[in-house]
């Protein structure tokens, strides 16, 4: 019985820290490097990028949250470096074109093809 | 008119498209962080340069000074070319020169130091560059003027004789 207790703390603790892993890749493949062009910080090796995967482990390790770490990268460095940004006056034609272009293109097809059709 | 109607909408479209990604294309690619003037300095512990210990930033920027926070390394080239304003600075009486050593081997930045003088009063050993990012910076050399434990001026980019001036004028 002892054995198995031990083995399921063992199970635990293991998956917890794959948890913890797979939760800092997935925020590091969110940020940008800000000196490499096109780059998440998961995917640069540059200087910079590399102190960041070092900062969000040691912020989780700290016991911050995903949007925590957000928050704070985003008050050091401005939204730009969220690959994800938050819908603000800043990024209102970010966000809308697409589903403008989507709209219209929708008319084009629609007026083109199913009007001319009837 | 209902057949004028859609071609100007696609028109109107385009055109904004088109100025967008035009605005676009004039802009620099290499994105500067905004600056935060007026925004206090980070709390964080370090070791310093001499030692080992680690010293909290609040027994550094104690006095109400002015404090030029500088981050440096012995493989920046850009830094060595600011490193006589650095000296020049040394020798005014109301600021105070901190050092931050960003991701640097400790033998390279001691013969650094030795060949072009230390203008700095304490130096952190910012080993893993965390607490570079801690000042939201991005690169070598990056400075800081405080004051009242605020940040005054940012200069990205090595110090040259125009930001040498205006932070003579901002101390005096």
């Amino acid at each position: 019985m002892k054995y198995l207790i031990l083995i399921l703390i063992l199970l635990n603790s293991s998956f917890s820290i794959a948890d913890e892993k797979d939760l800092q890749i997935k925020i590091t493949k969110n940020l940008r490097c800000l000196i490499c062009q096109g780059q998440s910080v998961y995917d640069s090796d540059s200087k910079f990028a590399n102190s960041l995967k070092i900062l969000v482990e040691k912020k989780l390790n700290d016991g911050l949250s995903e949007k925590q770490i957000y928050d704070f990268l985003r008050i050091k460095y401005g939204e730009w470096i969220l690959y994800d940004p938050k819908f603000a006056k800043n990024t209102y034609f970010l966000w809308l074109i697409p589903i403008l272009i989507f709209v219209v293109g929708g008319v084009i097809i629609f007026r083109l093809f199913i009007i001319k059709k009837n | 008119m209902k057949n004028k109607i859609f071609p100007t909408i696609i028109t109107t479209i385009f055109l904004m498209i088109f100025i967008i990604f035009y605005k676009g294309l004039q802009k620099s690619n290499i994105y500067v962080p905004e600056t935060n003037i007026g925004e206090n300095i980070p709390v964080f512990k370090v070791k310093t340069f001499d030692n080992s210990d680690q010293i909290s930033s609040r027994d550094v920027f104690k006095e109400n000074k002015f404090y030029l926070i500088n981050i440096w390394a012995s493989w920046c080239v850009p830094c060595k070319n600011e490193h006589p304003f650095l000296m020049d600075l040394k020798n005014q009486n109301n600021i105070e020169i901190i050092g931050l050593n960003y991701k640097d081997n400790k033998i390279n930045a001691q013969n650094f130091l030795k060949d072009l003088g230390n203008p700095y009063k304490t130096i952190f050993f910012d080993e893993s560059g965390i607490i570079a990012i801690e000042w939201g910076a991005y690169g070598v050399p990056e400075t800081f003027l405080i004051y009242d434990r605020k940040i005054i001026k940012k200069i990205i980019g090595p110090l040259n004789n125009k930001s040498f001036l205006e932070i003579k004028k901002l101390i005096q």
